[in-house]
């Protein structure tokens, strides 16, 4: 880059002359993911009340295994928790959610969207726009750990996988068992009925937020079309860029709307199972 | 309308500066650099300040009013509170020539080290080109800049951590992801996107994008794509497998 000599003075910290409340949209977003952060690594160790009925928590979603010593509740793929896994390491107890959430979680990491938002709000880095910094040095994404964040797309496609898998599970919130009967049961006896409850409602909702918000991924956006230089003559491309850019132009609010849903499909299905909250027929 | 207090910046370097208050009568439909004018009339005749269209389109009047980098000719006074006093100050990601006016000339520098447009052959034997709508959609947002440097003063890399020799800032990713997306050049920045632009001091957290005066979404439309490009090139392990095993492409 070009040399000459700027010579600037080192801003301090906070030193602004914005007479906004340049504070508070940060603040609010560190509030909202440390919650989300901490709700759902409490519920990922709770190893329990993960799935009601016919409902599965995404957050145990695809169940490989139920937890250890965990009854069948009809959703695990691979049945029980295996022997050759262990129920805890160093002390700190293994469940089915720690198996598979490294991908959404690490999708929601590396996302542009993300990355921005808790760079300023955890980070400070910086708090807001034209908000001096605490901080003297900077690396920024070029240097070890943060150039991984280019690995975004590889998440991106475990991502889509998942939406696979929660659109299954919300199919399969419609067959209930009949009374009397553990859904364990009632599903190796294929005698589910249709029903819609309120928490079937919950878990369609799911898959389509978390839809809205994995198609509009800017990593989507440049491997779908955004990579060409030019659309003349693939207009199948075209409408496929042009649709993943419109969801992208939103990409913040499903963001958040995923994001606080996933939270509380979790926290529904966990209350009912924990008989806190009861599930209300709609229809059936 | 009121007297209004304008605490202006003055001084012929950021280290050695002052605010001054002035008042002056703000009329309706008054823009800030009106007020300015005013009061260079009135009572500061030595106050320097650069303006030239007065309408949004050259780009020289950028500098920050309580806070915010704006134009001074697009600010009306209607949308800023004037119940307390209004700074005004300038760029603070450049070296400061005289009160409002900074020195932008890096940004000229930078400019020229970016390769330039290298167009295909041309397509017709008069030497021209055929163009498609609908490929250079993309570019001609780019097209709107009017290097008001507005963007690459609220940048934290250059405003806070002075990278000028390093990050070459979001308006020259605007004019880079230009050339790179026009469907007639033929020249490859990429690998200087990554390690002479340095792109990877970009943290997205679009500072730029919502002070530019042309409303280009940059971080969005220039630099994640440019970033993505780059990814493609250098942090995507299966691509680079590929590359290994079918070397000619
Ligand atoms: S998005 Fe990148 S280029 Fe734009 S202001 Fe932020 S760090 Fe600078
Ligand atoms: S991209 Fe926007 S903010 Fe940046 S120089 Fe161009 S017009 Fe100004
Ligand atoms: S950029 Fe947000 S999910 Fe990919
Ligand atoms: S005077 Fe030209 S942009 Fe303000």
């Amino acid at each position: 880059m070009s040399r000459t000599n700027i010579s600037l003075p080192q801003r301090s910290f906070g030193e602004t002359s914005r007479i906004d409340a340049w504070w508070s949209q940060p603040l609010i977003v560190f509030l909202g993911l440390l919650a989300f952060v901490v709700y759902s690594t409490w519920a990922a160790f709770q190893g329990a009340h993960y799935s009601f009925g016919a409902y599965l928590s995404p957050m145990y979603s695809p169940l490989f295994f139920e937890a250890y010593e965990h009854a069948a509740t009809g959703h695990a793929l691979f049945g029980d928790w295996p022997k050759w896994l262990p129920a805890a390491v160093i002390g700190i107890p293994l469940t089915p959610a720690f198996l598979i959430l490294w991908a959404p979680g690490g999708f929601r990491f590396t996302c542009y969207y993300y990355r921005g938002a808790y760079y300023k709000a955890f980070w400070g880095d910086p708090s807001n726009c034209g908000v001096g910094e605490w901080r003297k040095g900077y690396r920024g994404e070029r240097w070890f750990p943060l150039v991984f964040q280019n690995i975004h797309r590889y998440f991106l496609y475990f991502a889509i996988l998942f939406i696979f898998v929660l659109t299954y599970d919300a199919f399969m919130a419609m067959w209930h068992a009949p009374d009397g009967m553990t859904y364990a049961q009632a599903k190796t006896d294929s005698v589910l009925n249709f029903g819609i409850k309120v928490g079937t409602l919950v878990l369609i909702i799911n898959p389509i937020l978390l839809g809205g918000y994995t198609f509009g991924c800017h990593s989507l956006r440049h491997l779908i079309g955004g990579f060409m230089d030019k659309f003349s003559g693939n207009s199948g491309r075209k409408k496929a860029y042009d649709c993943v850019s419109c969801l992208n132009r939103g990409h913040a609010k499903w963001a958040w709307a995923s994001l606080i849903w996933v939270g509380f499909t979790d926290l529904y299905v966990r209350l009912c199972s924990m008989g806190v909250w009861t599930d209300w027929t709609i229809i059936g | 309308m009121p007297q209004v207090t304008f605490r202006i910046s003055r001084g012929s370097t950021h280290q050695d500066s002052q605010f001054v208050d002035y008042q002056t009568d703000i009329t309706e439909g008054m823009v800030v650099l009106d007020a300015v004018h005013q009061i260079q009339e009135e009572s500061a005749p030595d106050l320097a300040c650069r303006w030239n269209c007065k309408a949004g389109k050259c780009g020289s009047c950028s500098a920050e009013i309580n806070g915010k980098p704006r134009l001074m000719c697009m600010t009306r006074m209607d949308t800023i509170p004037t119940d307390q006093p209004v700074t005004i100050e300038p760029m603070k990601a450049f070296p400061r020539i005289r009160d409002l006016v900074t020195d932008v000339s890096w940004n000229y520098e930078v400019k020229k080290r970016i390769k330039k447009f290298k167009p295909r052959k041309p397509d017709a034997p008069d030497g021209t080109w055929r163009m498609q709508q609908v490929d250079v959609d993309r570019v001609q947002e780019f097209r709107k800049c009017i290097e008001c440097f507005l963007c690459q003063n609220v940048c934290h890399v250059l405003r806070d951590h002075h990278k000028h020799d390093e990050f070459s800032g979001p308006r020259h990713y605007v004019y880079t992801a230009a050339l790179e997306m026009h469907p007639l050049d033929t020249e490859d920045r990429i690998k200087d996107v990554k390690d002479e632009q340095n792109i990877g001091y970009c943290n997205i957290t679009k500072c730029c994008t919502k002070v530019c005066p042309e409303h280009i979404t940059i971080t969005d439309n220039a630099i994640i794509p440019l970033k993505e490009r780059v990814g493609d090139e250098f942090y995507d392990p299966v691509r680079k497998l590929f590359r290994i095993f079918r070397p000619g492409k």
